[in-house]
Protein backbone atom coordinates (compact mmCIF):
# COMPACT_ATOMS: atom_id res chain seq x y z
CA UNK A 1 0.00 0.00 0.00
CA UNK A 2 1.41 3.74 -0.37
CA UNK A 3 -0.13 4.81 2.51
CA UNK A 4 1.57 4.35 6.31
CA UNK A 5 0.01 4.45 9.26
CA UNK A 6 1.88 6.92 11.53
CA UNK A 7 0.32 5.27 14.52
CA UNK A 8 -3.26 4.83 15.71
CA UNK A 9 -5.49 7.91 16.71
CA UNK A 10 -8.96 8.47 17.12
CA UNK A 11 -10.44 10.95 15.01
CA UNK A 12 -12.43 12.70 18.19
CA UNK A 13 -9.31 14.21 19.19
CA UNK A 14 -8.33 15.21 15.62
CA UNK A 15 -11.82 16.96 16.05
CA UNK A 16 -10.17 18.33 19.57
CA UNK A 17 -6.80 19.32 17.80
CA UNK A 18 -8.49 21.31 14.87
CA UNK A 19 -10.94 23.37 17.85
CA UNK A 20 -7.58 23.78 19.57
CA UNK A 21 -6.29 25.40 16.81
CA UNK A 22 -9.68 27.31 15.56
CA UNK A 23 -9.32 28.91 19.36
CA UNK A 24 -5.93 30.54 19.24
CA UNK A 25 -7.07 31.67 15.20
CA UNK A 26 -10.21 32.65 15.15
CA UNK A 27 -11.72 34.73 18.05
CA UNK A 28 -15.24 34.27 16.78
CA UNK A 29 -15.04 30.22 17.26
CA UNK A 30 -17.02 28.96 20.45
CA UNK A 31 -17.94 25.96 21.82
CA UNK A 32 -20.50 24.29 23.74
CA UNK A 33 -20.60 20.95 25.34
CA UNK A 34 -23.27 18.83 26.77
CA UNK A 35 -21.84 17.01 29.78
CA UNK A 36 -19.09 15.05 27.24
CA UNK A 37 -16.21 17.43 27.35
CA UNK A 38 -13.60 14.37 27.85
CA UNK A 39 -15.08 12.35 25.27
CA UNK A 40 -15.43 15.18 22.93
CA UNK A 41 -11.60 16.35 23.47
CA UNK A 42 -12.65 19.43 24.66
CA UNK A 43 -10.21 20.60 27.78
CA UNK A 44 -7.74 22.26 25.50
CA UNK A 45 -9.98 24.26 24.30
CA UNK A 46 -11.50 24.98 27.12
CA UNK A 47 -8.38 25.55 28.95
CA UNK A 48 -7.42 28.06 26.67
CA UNK A 49 -10.43 30.21 26.09
CA UNK A 50 -12.76 29.69 29.31
CA UNK A 51 -14.75 32.69 28.53
CA UNK A 52 -15.72 30.95 24.77
CA UNK A 53 -17.01 27.59 26.42
CA UNK A 54 -20.58 27.15 27.53
CA UNK A 55 -21.21 23.92 29.28
CA UNK A 56 -24.68 23.21 28.20
CA UNK A 57 -25.21 20.14 30.55
CA UNK A 58 -27.09 17.18 29.64
CA UNK A 59 -29.29 19.10 27.65
CA UNK A 60 -29.13 18.86 23.93
CA UNK A 61 -31.90 20.50 22.35
CA UNK A 62 -31.40 23.79 24.53
CA UNK A 63 -27.53 23.30 23.44
CA UNK A 64 -28.38 23.54 19.82
CA UNK A 65 -31.00 26.85 20.02
CA UNK A 66 -28.15 28.39 22.25
CA UNK A 67 -25.40 27.39 19.33
CA UNK A 68 -28.24 29.15 17.10
CA UNK A 69 -28.24 32.10 18.63
CA UNK A 70 -24.72 32.88 19.61
CA UNK A 71 -24.10 32.54 15.51
CA UNK A 72 -26.54 36.51 15.92
CA UNK A 73 -23.23 38.35 16.85
CA UNK A 74 -21.22 36.88 15.00
CA UNK A 75 -20.03 33.69 16.45
CA UNK A 76 -19.09 30.29 15.22
CA UNK A 77 -20.48 28.00 17.84
CA UNK A 78 -19.57 23.96 17.99
CA UNK A 79 -21.99 22.08 19.82
CA UNK A 80 -20.13 18.70 20.76
CA UNK A 81 -22.03 15.85 21.74
CA UNK A 82 -22.14 11.93 20.95
CA UNK A 83 -23.32 11.47 17.58
CA UNK A 84 -26.81 9.75 18.29
CA UNK A 85 -28.06 13.07 20.32
CA UNK A 86 -26.26 15.60 18.35
CA UNK A 87 -28.80 13.97 15.46
CA UNK A 88 -31.92 12.17 16.60
CA UNK A 89 -32.34 13.69 19.60
CA UNK A 90 -32.42 17.22 18.56
CA UNK A 91 -33.84 16.64 14.86
CA UNK A 92 -36.84 19.15 15.39
CA UNK A 93 -33.74 22.08 16.58
CA UNK A 94 -31.65 21.27 14.31
CA UNK A 95 -34.15 21.42 11.35
CA UNK A 96 -35.62 24.74 12.53
CA UNK A 97 -33.44 26.19 14.19
CA UNK A 98 -30.01 25.61 12.58
CA UNK A 99 -30.91 24.41 8.77
CA UNK A 100 -34.43 25.96 7.89
CA UNK A 101 -32.71 29.21 9.79
CA UNK A 102 -29.24 28.44 8.06
CA UNK A 103 -27.40 29.76 10.51
CA UNK A 104 -23.16 28.97 11.09
CA UNK A 105 -23.30 26.55 13.67
CA UNK A 106 -21.18 23.57 13.70
CA UNK A 107 -23.11 19.79 15.54
CA UNK A 108 -19.82 17.76 15.94
CA UNK A 109 -20.81 14.68 16.36
CA UNK A 110 -18.68 12.44 18.03
CA UNK A 111 -18.62 8.16 18.55
CA UNK A 112 -20.90 7.66 15.50
CA UNK A 113 -21.17 4.14 14.33
CA UNK A 114 -20.72 0.57 15.63
CA UNK A 115 -16.75 1.19 17.22
CA UNK A 116 -18.76 3.41 20.17
CA UNK A 117 -18.65 -0.44 20.95
CA UNK A 118 -19.28 -1.50 24.28
CA UNK A 119 -22.05 0.95 25.36
CA UNK A 120 -24.55 -0.74 22.55
CA UNK A 121 -27.15 -0.04 20.03
CA UNK A 122 -28.69 3.21 22.04
CA UNK A 123 -25.36 4.94 21.66
CA UNK A 124 -23.95 3.62 18.06
CA UNK A 125 -26.16 5.06 15.62
CA UNK A 126 -26.10 4.26 12.27
CA UNK A 127 -28.77 6.62 11.11
CA UNK A 128 -27.49 10.03 11.56
CA UNK A 129 -25.80 10.88 8.02
CA UNK A 130 -29.27 9.79 6.35
CA UNK A 131 -31.17 12.42 8.78
CA UNK A 132 -28.47 14.99 8.75
CA UNK A 133 -28.51 14.81 4.63
CA UNK A 134 -31.90 15.19 4.06
CA UNK A 135 -31.99 18.73 5.55
CA UNK A 136 -31.44 21.53 2.84
CA UNK A 137 -28.73 23.68 3.71
CA UNK A 138 -26.75 20.97 6.09
CA UNK A 139 -23.43 19.83 4.87
CA UNK A 140 -22.38 16.25 6.46
CA UNK A 141 -18.38 15.62 6.94
CA UNK A 142 -17.49 11.89 7.79
CA UNK A 143 -13.34 12.44 7.64
CA UNK A 144 -11.70 9.39 8.02
CA UNK A 145 -8.86 9.80 10.15
CA UNK A 146 -7.35 11.55 12.87
CA UNK A 147 -5.26 14.23 10.62
CA UNK A 148 -8.29 14.60 8.15
CA UNK A 149 -10.76 15.16 10.98
CA UNK A 150 -8.72 18.08 12.14
CA UNK A 151 -8.41 19.72 8.89
CA UNK A 152 -12.06 19.36 8.21
CA UNK A 153 -12.89 20.52 11.54
CA UNK A 154 -11.03 24.26 10.61
CA UNK A 155 -12.22 24.04 7.29
CA UNK A 156 -15.95 23.59 8.76
CA UNK A 157 -15.38 26.93 10.77
CA UNK A 158 -14.92 28.65 7.07
CA UNK A 159 -17.72 27.36 5.57
CA UNK A 160 -20.49 30.03 6.12
CA UNK A 161 -23.66 27.57 6.94
CA UNK A 162 -24.71 24.76 9.77
CA UNK A 163 -22.36 21.96 9.26
CA UNK A 164 -22.82 18.15 10.59
CA UNK A 165 -19.50 17.11 11.39
CA UNK A 166 -19.22 13.26 11.99
CA UNK A 167 -16.50 11.33 13.98
CA UNK A 168 -15.54 8.17 16.28
CA UNK A 169 -14.16 6.72 19.45
CA UNK A 170 -12.03 4.14 18.77
CA UNK A 171 -8.12 4.35 17.34
CA UNK A 172 -7.97 3.96 14.09
CA UNK A 173 -5.08 4.12 11.56
CA UNK A 174 -3.60 7.87 10.81
CA UNK A 175 -2.21 7.83 6.98
CA UNK A 176 -3.38 11.01 5.68
CA UNK A 177 -1.20 13.88 5.47
CA UNK A 178 -0.68 16.01 8.27
CA UNK A 179 -1.03 19.13 6.12
CA UNK A 180 -3.24 18.57 3.99
CA UNK A 181 -5.71 21.26 2.66
CA UNK A 182 -9.82 20.11 3.57
CA UNK A 183 -11.78 20.91 0.48
CA UNK A 184 -15.83 20.74 1.65
CA UNK A 185 -17.32 18.83 -1.39
CA UNK A 186 -14.04 17.65 -2.93
CA UNK A 187 -13.43 14.08 -2.96
CA UNK A 188 -10.05 12.56 -2.56
CA UNK A 189 -8.79 9.84 -5.15
CA UNK A 190 -6.44 7.65 -3.20
CA UNK A 191 -5.41 4.67 -5.17
CA UNK A 192 -6.30 5.02 -9.12
CA UNK A 193 -7.54 1.56 -10.81
CA UNK A 194 -9.50 0.54 -13.57
CA UNK A 195 -11.54 -2.72 -12.61
CA UNK A 196 -13.85 -1.37 -9.78
CA UNK A 197 -14.54 1.93 -8.02
CA UNK A 198 -14.36 1.57 -3.76
CA UNK A 199 -16.42 4.77 -2.12
CA UNK A 200 -15.50 4.68 1.29
CA UNK A 201 -16.28 7.33 3.82
CA UNK A 202 -14.85 7.79 7.65
CA UNK A 203 -13.48 4.20 9.54
CA UNK A 204 -14.21 2.59 6.61
CA UNK A 205 -11.73 4.41 4.34
CA UNK A 206 -8.89 2.51 5.70
CA UNK A 207 -10.95 -0.61 5.22
CA UNK A 208 -11.48 -0.09 1.83
CA UNK A 209 -7.08 0.91 0.53
CA UNK A 210 -6.71 -2.91 2.19
CA UNK A 211 -9.50 -4.30 0.43
CA UNK A 212 -7.69 -2.59 -2.58
CA UNK A 213 -4.73 -4.35 -1.73
CA UNK A 214 -6.41 -7.52 -1.35
CA UNK A 215 -7.80 -7.73 -4.84
CA UNK A 216 -4.63 -6.31 -6.62
CA UNK A 217 -2.74 -9.75 -5.36
CA UNK A 218 -6.03 -11.58 -6.97
CA UNK A 219 -5.34 -9.35 -9.98
CA UNK A 220 -8.15 -6.95 -9.76
CA UNK A 221 -7.40 -3.24 -9.68
CA UNK A 222 -9.87 -0.71 -7.93
CA UNK A 223 -9.92 2.52 -7.43
CA UNK A 224 -10.53 3.97 -4.01
CA UNK A 225 -11.91 7.36 -3.77
CA UNK A 226 -12.21 8.74 -0.27
CA UNK A 227 -15.96 10.51 -0.11
CA UNK A 228 -15.24 12.65 3.56
CA UNK A 229 -18.04 15.48 2.20
CA UNK A 230 -21.35 13.05 1.80
CA UNK A 231 -23.23 16.12 1.30
CA UNK A 232 -22.53 17.92 -0.82
CA UNK A 233 -21.63 14.97 -2.60
CA UNK A 234 -18.50 15.37 -5.30
CA UNK A 235 -21.03 14.09 -8.32
CA UNK A 236 -18.34 15.15 -10.49
CA UNK A 237 -15.24 12.44 -9.10
CA UNK A 238 -17.63 9.69 -8.47
CA UNK A 239 -18.88 9.99 -12.12
CA UNK A 240 -15.73 10.26 -13.77
CA UNK A 241 -14.44 7.42 -12.02
CA UNK A 242 -17.46 5.32 -12.49
CA UNK A 243 -17.33 5.53 -16.30
CA UNK A 244 -13.83 4.36 -16.26
CA UNK A 245 -14.21 1.02 -14.19
CA UNK A 246 -18.14 0.38 -14.58
CA UNK A 247 -18.63 -0.75 -11.02
CA UNK A 248 -18.95 0.41 -7.26
CA UNK A 249 -18.46 -0.82 -3.83
CA UNK A 250 -19.90 2.00 -1.10
CA UNK A 251 -18.23 1.63 2.31
CA UNK A 252 -19.63 3.16 5.45
CA UNK A 253 -20.21 2.61 9.24
CA UNK A 254 -24.42 3.34 8.30
CA UNK A 255 -27.16 1.89 7.94
CA UNK A 256 -27.52 1.25 3.72
CA UNK A 257 -30.46 3.14 4.31
CA UNK A 258 -29.79 6.79 4.00
CA UNK A 259 -26.14 6.48 3.96
CA UNK A 260 -23.46 7.12 1.25
CA UNK A 261 -24.01 3.99 -0.67
CA UNK A 262 -27.97 5.67 -1.16
CA UNK A 263 -26.72 8.99 -2.33
CA UNK A 264 -24.72 7.08 -4.80
CA UNK A 265 -27.57 5.15 -5.84
CA UNK A 266 -29.33 8.43 -6.55
CA UNK A 267 -26.74 9.91 -8.38
CA UNK A 268 -26.00 6.57 -10.67
CA UNK A 269 -29.27 5.51 -11.46
CA UNK A 270 -29.60 8.81 -12.69
CA UNK A 271 -26.37 9.71 -14.30
CA UNK A 272 -24.89 6.93 -15.11
CA UNK A 273 -26.59 3.05 -14.23
CA UNK A 274 -23.85 1.12 -12.86
CA UNK A 275 -23.79 -2.54 -10.66
CA UNK A 276 -23.48 -1.26 -7.05
CA UNK A 277 -22.85 -3.23 -3.95
CA UNK A 278 -22.76 -1.53 -0.38
CA UNK A 279 -21.02 -2.50 2.63
CA UNK A 280 -23.27 -1.07 4.81
CA UNK A 281 -25.67 -2.41 7.71
CA UNK A 282 -28.61 -3.50 6.65
CA UNK A 283 -31.39 -2.33 8.78
CA UNK A 284 -30.68 -3.41 11.76
CA UNK A 285 -29.89 -2.23 15.33
CA UNK A 286 -26.09 -2.79 16.81
CA UNK A 287 -25.28 -4.62 20.32
CA UNK A 288 -22.23 -4.11 22.94
CA UNK A 289 -18.98 -5.62 21.66
CA UNK A 290 -15.68 -4.59 20.72
CA UNK A 291 -15.05 -2.50 17.50
CA UNK A 292 -13.14 -4.87 15.34
CA UNK A 293 -15.84 -7.80 16.78
CA UNK A 294 -18.73 -5.31 15.98
CA UNK A 295 -17.74 -4.67 12.55
CA UNK A 296 -17.17 -8.13 11.67
CA UNK A 297 -20.35 -9.38 13.02
CA UNK A 298 -22.32 -6.89 11.21
CA UNK A 299 -20.58 -7.46 7.40
CA UNK A 300 -18.45 -3.71 7.00
CA UNK A 301 -15.02 -4.90 7.49
CA UNK A 302 -12.47 -5.08 4.92
CA UNK A 303 -13.31 -8.77 3.75
CA UNK A 304 -16.81 -7.52 3.29
CA UNK A 305 -15.30 -4.81 0.93
CA UNK A 306 -13.33 -7.66 -1.22
CA UNK A 307 -16.06 -9.80 -1.36
CA UNK A 308 -18.51 -6.68 -2.71
CA UNK A 309 -16.17 -5.76 -5.15
CA UNK A 310 -16.07 -9.25 -6.34
CA UNK A 311 -19.62 -9.36 -6.56
CA UNK A 312 -19.67 -6.38 -8.55
CA UNK A 313 -17.35 -7.42 -10.95
CA UNK A 314 -19.87 -10.01 -11.88
CA UNK A 315 -22.67 -8.13 -12.86
CA UNK A 316 -20.82 -6.03 -15.09
CA UNK B 1 -50.09 61.54 28.24
CA UNK B 2 -49.28 61.67 24.57
CA UNK B 3 -47.12 58.85 24.05
CA UNK B 4 -49.63 56.32 25.77
CA UNK B 5 -52.19 58.19 23.06
CA UNK B 6 -50.47 57.40 20.43
CA UNK B 7 -49.36 53.75 21.18
CA UNK B 8 -52.93 53.22 22.06
CA UNK B 9 -53.56 54.06 18.23
CA UNK B 10 -50.69 51.96 16.97
CA UNK B 11 -52.32 49.22 18.73
CA UNK B 12 -55.71 49.66 17.35
CA UNK B 13 -54.43 49.52 13.97
CA UNK B 14 -51.86 46.93 14.39
CA UNK B 15 -55.32 44.66 15.83
CA UNK B 16 -57.17 46.06 12.22
CA UNK B 17 -54.09 44.75 10.42
CA UNK B 18 -54.13 41.06 12.22
CA UNK B 19 -57.89 40.53 11.48
CA UNK B 20 -57.45 41.97 7.74
CA UNK B 21 -54.42 39.63 6.74
CA UNK B 22 -56.04 36.58 8.32
CA UNK B 23 -59.34 37.07 6.76
CA UNK B 24 -57.83 37.80 3.42
CA UNK B 25 -56.31 34.22 3.36
CA UNK B 26 -58.78 32.25 5.29
CA UNK B 27 -56.25 31.20 7.23
CA UNK B 28 -53.48 32.45 10.52
CA UNK B 29 -53.64 33.10 14.04
CA UNK B 30 -55.91 35.95 15.53
CA UNK B 31 -56.42 35.01 18.67
CA UNK B 32 -52.90 34.97 20.63
CA UNK B 33 -52.17 37.74 18.10
CA UNK B 34 -54.58 40.45 19.26
CA UNK B 35 -53.47 39.32 22.88
CA UNK B 36 -50.05 40.64 21.81
CA UNK B 37 -50.82 43.15 20.39
CA UNK B 38 -50.16 46.42 23.15
CA UNK B 39 -47.33 44.47 23.98
CA UNK B 40 -45.40 44.21 20.79
CA UNK B 41 -46.24 47.61 19.82
CA UNK B 42 -45.34 48.78 23.15
CA UNK B 43 -42.16 46.82 22.85
CA UNK B 44 -41.23 48.15 19.13
CA UNK B 45 -42.46 51.60 19.01
CA UNK B 46 -41.70 52.52 22.81
CA UNK B 47 -38.76 50.42 24.35
CA UNK B 48 -36.57 48.59 21.91
CA UNK B 49 -33.44 50.60 20.84
CA UNK B 50 -33.40 49.17 17.41
CA UNK B 51 -32.72 50.54 13.54
CA UNK B 52 -35.13 49.22 11.19
CA UNK B 53 -34.10 50.93 8.39
CA UNK B 54 -30.64 49.75 8.67
CA UNK B 55 -31.58 46.02 9.75
CA UNK B 56 -28.89 43.49 9.75
CA UNK B 57 -28.30 39.92 11.34
CA UNK B 58 -26.10 40.56 13.80
CA UNK B 59 -27.66 43.25 15.55
CA UNK B 60 -24.39 44.45 17.23
CA UNK B 61 -25.65 47.76 19.34
CA UNK B 62 -29.02 47.17 19.51
CA UNK B 63 -31.83 45.30 21.78
CA UNK B 64 -32.99 41.97 19.91
CA UNK B 65 -36.32 40.24 19.89
CA UNK B 66 -37.35 36.97 19.05
CA UNK B 67 -40.96 35.72 18.57
CA UNK B 68 -40.77 32.04 19.99
CA UNK B 69 -44.23 31.32 19.97
CA UNK B 70 -44.41 31.61 16.00
CA UNK B 71 -48.02 31.08 15.16
CA UNK B 72 -49.12 34.53 16.33
CA UNK B 73 -46.70 35.69 13.18
CA UNK B 74 -50.03 38.40 12.43
CA UNK B 75 -49.01 40.79 15.17
CA UNK B 76 -45.30 40.53 14.39
CA UNK B 77 -45.59 41.09 10.56
CA UNK B 78 -47.55 44.02 11.47
CA UNK B 79 -45.65 45.92 14.18
CA UNK B 80 -42.35 45.18 12.39
CA UNK B 81 -43.85 46.92 9.01
CA UNK B 82 -45.45 49.77 11.27
CA UNK B 83 -42.47 50.81 12.58
CA UNK B 84 -40.20 50.53 9.41
CA UNK B 85 -38.76 47.39 9.06
CA UNK B 86 -40.74 46.37 5.52
CA UNK B 87 -43.23 47.98 3.59
CA UNK B 88 -46.70 48.14 4.95
CA UNK B 89 -48.38 47.18 1.87
CA UNK B 90 -46.24 43.59 2.15
CA UNK B 91 -48.99 42.70 4.59
CA UNK B 92 -51.32 41.77 2.09
CA UNK B 93 -48.92 38.89 1.00
CA UNK B 94 -49.60 36.95 4.02
CA UNK B 95 -49.41 33.35 3.95
CA UNK B 96 -49.82 33.55 -0.30
CA UNK B 97 -47.57 31.78 -2.69
CA UNK B 98 -44.57 33.29 -2.83
CA UNK B 99 -44.14 35.59 0.32
CA UNK B 100 -42.22 37.02 2.63
CA UNK B 101 -44.34 36.65 4.91
CA UNK B 102 -44.35 32.94 5.90
CA UNK B 103 -47.16 31.84 8.33
CA UNK B 104 -44.26 31.14 10.65
CA UNK B 105 -41.54 33.43 11.12
CA UNK B 106 -38.66 32.56 8.65
CA UNK B 107 -35.15 33.84 8.03
CA UNK B 108 -35.19 31.57 4.54
CA UNK B 109 -37.23 34.77 2.97
CA UNK B 110 -34.98 37.40 3.95
CA UNK B 111 -37.71 39.16 5.64
CA UNK B 112 -36.10 42.40 8.10
CA UNK B 113 -36.60 41.90 11.36
CA UNK B 114 -36.57 37.96 12.04
CA UNK B 115 -33.49 36.54 12.92
CA UNK B 116 -34.54 33.16 13.13
CA UNK B 117 -37.45 30.63 11.89
CA UNK B 118 -40.00 29.84 15.01
CA UNK B 119 -42.96 27.92 14.69
CA UNK B 120 -42.32 24.61 16.08
CA UNK B 121 -42.45 25.19 19.98
CA UNK B 122 -39.50 25.40 22.59
CA UNK B 123 -37.07 26.52 20.86
CA UNK B 124 -36.92 30.59 21.05
CA UNK B 125 -35.70 30.76 24.83
CA UNK B 126 -32.26 28.65 24.03
CA UNK B 127 -32.01 30.85 20.88
CA UNK B 128 -32.94 33.89 22.86
CA UNK B 129 -30.32 32.89 26.03
CA UNK B 130 -27.58 31.80 22.38
CA UNK B 131 -27.84 35.64 21.20
CA UNK B 132 -27.42 37.19 25.02
CA UNK B 133 -24.53 35.15 25.79
CA UNK B 134 -23.33 36.68 22.00
CA UNK B 135 -23.79 40.10 23.63
CA UNK B 136 -21.64 39.35 26.02
CA UNK B 137 -18.95 38.25 24.28
CA UNK B 138 -18.96 41.39 22.43
CA UNK B 139 -19.19 43.72 25.25
CA UNK B 140 -22.94 44.82 24.28
CA UNK B 141 -24.70 46.60 26.61
CA UNK B 142 -27.65 46.16 24.66
CA UNK B 143 -30.41 43.66 25.94
CA UNK B 144 -32.19 40.70 24.28
CA UNK B 145 -36.12 40.17 24.78
CA UNK B 146 -38.29 37.12 23.55
CA UNK B 147 -42.14 35.95 23.97
CA UNK B 148 -43.96 32.67 24.36
CA UNK B 149 -46.98 31.65 24.79
CA UNK B 150 -48.28 30.13 27.56
CA UNK B 151 -48.82 26.54 26.44
CA UNK B 152 -45.62 26.64 24.70
CA UNK B 153 -44.12 26.36 28.53
CA UNK B 154 -45.08 22.55 27.76
CA UNK B 155 -42.60 21.89 25.91
CA UNK B 156 -39.15 20.38 27.73
CA UNK B 157 -36.46 22.71 25.88
CA UNK B 158 -38.05 25.94 27.36
CA UNK B 159 -37.30 24.49 30.44
CA UNK B 160 -33.78 23.26 29.55
CA UNK B 161 -33.39 26.90 28.33
CA UNK B 162 -34.97 28.08 31.90
CA UNK B 163 -31.82 26.16 33.58
CA UNK B 164 -29.43 26.85 31.03
CA UNK B 165 -30.18 30.81 31.53
CA UNK B 166 -29.77 31.01 35.03
CA UNK B 167 -26.83 28.65 35.35
CA UNK B 168 -24.97 31.03 32.77
CA UNK B 169 -26.20 33.86 34.65
CA UNK B 170 -27.38 35.63 31.31
CA UNK B 171 -28.86 38.90 32.92
CA UNK B 172 -29.06 40.59 29.59
CA UNK B 173 -32.01 38.81 28.66
CA UNK B 174 -36.03 39.56 29.55
CA UNK B 175 -38.43 36.43 28.32
CA UNK B 176 -41.97 37.32 28.13
CA UNK B 177 -44.51 34.85 28.84
CA UNK B 178 -48.06 35.52 27.19
CA UNK B 179 -50.18 34.03 30.04
CA UNK B 180 -53.50 33.91 28.68
CA UNK B 181 -54.95 30.63 29.79
CA UNK B 182 -55.93 29.00 26.71
CA UNK B 183 -54.20 26.90 23.83
CA UNK B 184 -55.78 24.82 20.90
CA UNK B 185 -57.28 22.33 22.99
CA UNK B 186 -58.79 24.53 25.59
CA UNK B 187 -58.00 26.44 28.77
CA UNK B 188 -54.29 25.59 29.82
CA UNK B 189 -55.58 24.86 33.26
CA UNK B 190 -57.35 21.92 31.49
CA UNK B 191 -55.11 20.58 28.63
CA UNK B 192 -52.01 20.37 30.77
CA UNK B 193 -52.09 22.61 34.29
CA UNK B 194 -49.27 25.36 34.36
CA UNK B 195 -50.15 26.33 37.60
CA UNK B 196 -47.54 28.51 39.73
CA UNK B 197 -45.71 29.95 36.64
CA UNK B 198 -43.95 32.40 39.06
CA UNK B 199 -42.70 30.10 41.80
CA UNK B 200 -41.42 27.91 38.57
CA UNK B 201 -39.25 30.19 37.56
CA UNK B 202 -37.76 31.67 40.71
CA UNK B 203 -37.63 28.41 41.60
CA UNK B 204 -34.83 28.10 38.20
CA UNK B 205 -33.42 30.83 39.55
CA UNK B 206 -35.07 33.44 37.75
CA UNK B 207 -36.16 37.08 38.58
CA UNK B 208 -40.29 37.35 37.84
CA UNK B 209 -42.34 40.43 37.11
CA UNK B 210 -45.91 40.31 36.62
CA UNK B 211 -47.87 42.51 34.15
CA UNK B 212 -50.96 43.05 32.47
CA UNK B 213 -50.54 42.92 28.94
CA UNK B 214 -53.63 44.48 27.49
CA UNK B 215 -52.73 48.40 28.82
CA UNK B 216 -50.06 49.88 27.35
CA UNK B 217 -49.60 51.89 30.79
CA UNK B 218 -49.44 48.91 32.45
CA UNK B 219 -47.09 47.26 29.59
CA UNK B 220 -44.95 50.07 30.17
CA UNK B 221 -44.30 50.06 33.71
CA UNK B 222 -44.00 46.58 33.41
CA UNK B 223 -41.11 46.32 30.74
CA UNK B 224 -39.51 49.50 32.76
CA UNK B 225 -39.78 47.38 35.86
CA UNK B 226 -38.33 44.33 34.10
CA UNK B 227 -35.19 46.15 32.63
CA UNK B 228 -34.52 47.46 36.38
CA UNK B 229 -34.05 44.05 36.98
CA UNK B 230 -31.33 43.40 34.68
CA UNK B 231 -27.58 43.16 35.36
CA UNK B 232 -28.20 41.91 38.80
CA UNK B 233 -27.08 38.29 37.86
CA UNK B 234 -29.96 36.36 36.86
CA UNK B 235 -32.27 36.26 33.47
CA UNK B 236 -35.63 38.40 33.94
CA UNK B 237 -39.09 36.75 32.81
CA UNK B 238 -42.49 39.12 32.32
CA UNK B 239 -45.37 36.84 33.75
CA UNK B 240 -48.10 39.08 31.28
CA UNK B 241 -51.40 38.21 32.02
CA UNK B 242 -53.85 39.06 28.70
CA UNK B 243 -56.81 37.76 27.52
CA UNK B 244 -56.94 35.85 23.86
CA UNK B 245 -58.32 37.83 21.15
CA UNK B 246 -58.20 41.31 23.17
CA UNK B 247 -59.58 43.88 21.43
CA UNK B 248 -62.72 42.64 19.35
CA UNK B 249 -65.38 41.69 21.36
CA UNK B 250 -66.44 38.11 19.93
CA UNK B 251 -62.76 36.77 19.84
CA UNK B 252 -61.99 37.21 23.65
CA UNK B 253 -62.17 34.51 26.21
CA UNK B 254 -62.16 31.77 23.90
CA UNK B 255 -59.81 29.08 22.61
CA UNK B 256 -62.04 29.16 19.51
CA UNK B 257 -60.05 32.13 17.88
CA UNK B 258 -56.79 30.31 18.23
CA UNK B 259 -56.61 29.57 14.16
CA UNK B 260 -59.27 30.68 12.69
CA UNK B 261 -60.20 33.29 10.53
CA UNK B 262 -63.15 35.62 10.51
CA UNK B 263 -65.82 35.01 7.63
CA UNK B 264 -66.88 38.97 5.95
CA UNK B 265 -69.37 39.86 8.57
CA UNK B 266 -67.09 38.68 11.30
CA UNK B 267 -64.54 40.93 9.80
CA UNK B 268 -66.89 44.13 9.53
CA UNK B 269 -67.42 44.01 13.43
CA UNK B 270 -63.88 43.54 14.28
CA UNK B 271 -62.77 46.60 12.21
CA UNK B 272 -65.72 48.92 14.06
CA UNK B 273 -64.56 47.91 17.48
CA UNK B 274 -60.29 48.91 16.04
CA UNK B 275 -60.52 52.46 14.33
CA UNK B 276 -58.08 52.90 11.51
CA UNK B 277 -55.45 54.94 12.77
CA UNK B 278 -52.38 55.17 10.51
CA UNK B 279 -54.15 54.09 7.55
CA UNK B 280 -55.09 49.81 6.11
CA UNK B 281 -52.57 48.42 3.94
Amino acid sequence: MKYTNTGNKDTRSGFGAGLTELGRTNENVVALCADLIGSLKMNQFIEENPDRFFQAGIAESNMIGVAAGLTIGGKIPFAGTFAGFASGRVYDQVRQSLAYSNKNVKVAASHAGLTLGEDGATHQIMEDIGLMKMLPNMVVINPCDYNQTKAATIAAAEHVGPVYLRFGRPSVPNFTAEDQKFEIGKAVMLEEGTDVTILATGHLVWKALEAADQLKEQGISAEVINIHTIKPLDTEAVLNSVKKTGAVVTAEEHLMNGGLGDSIAQLLSRKFPTPLEMVAVDDKFGESGKPEELLTKYGIDTVNVVEAAKTVLKRK
Amino acid sequence: MAKIEELKEIASQVRRDIVRMVHAQNSGHPGGSLGCADFLTALYFEVLNHNPKNWNMDGIGEDLFFLSNGHVSPVWYSVLARSGYFPVKELSTFRTLGTRLQGHPTTAEHLEGIRIASGSLGQGMSVAAGAALAKKLNGDKNLVFSLHGDGELQEGQIWEAALFAAARNIDNYIATVDFNGVQIDGPTSEVMNLDSLKAKFEAFGWIVVEMEGNQIEAVLEGIDKAKAQTGKGKPVVILMKTEMGFGVDFMMGTHKWHGVAPNDEQLALALEQNKETLGDY
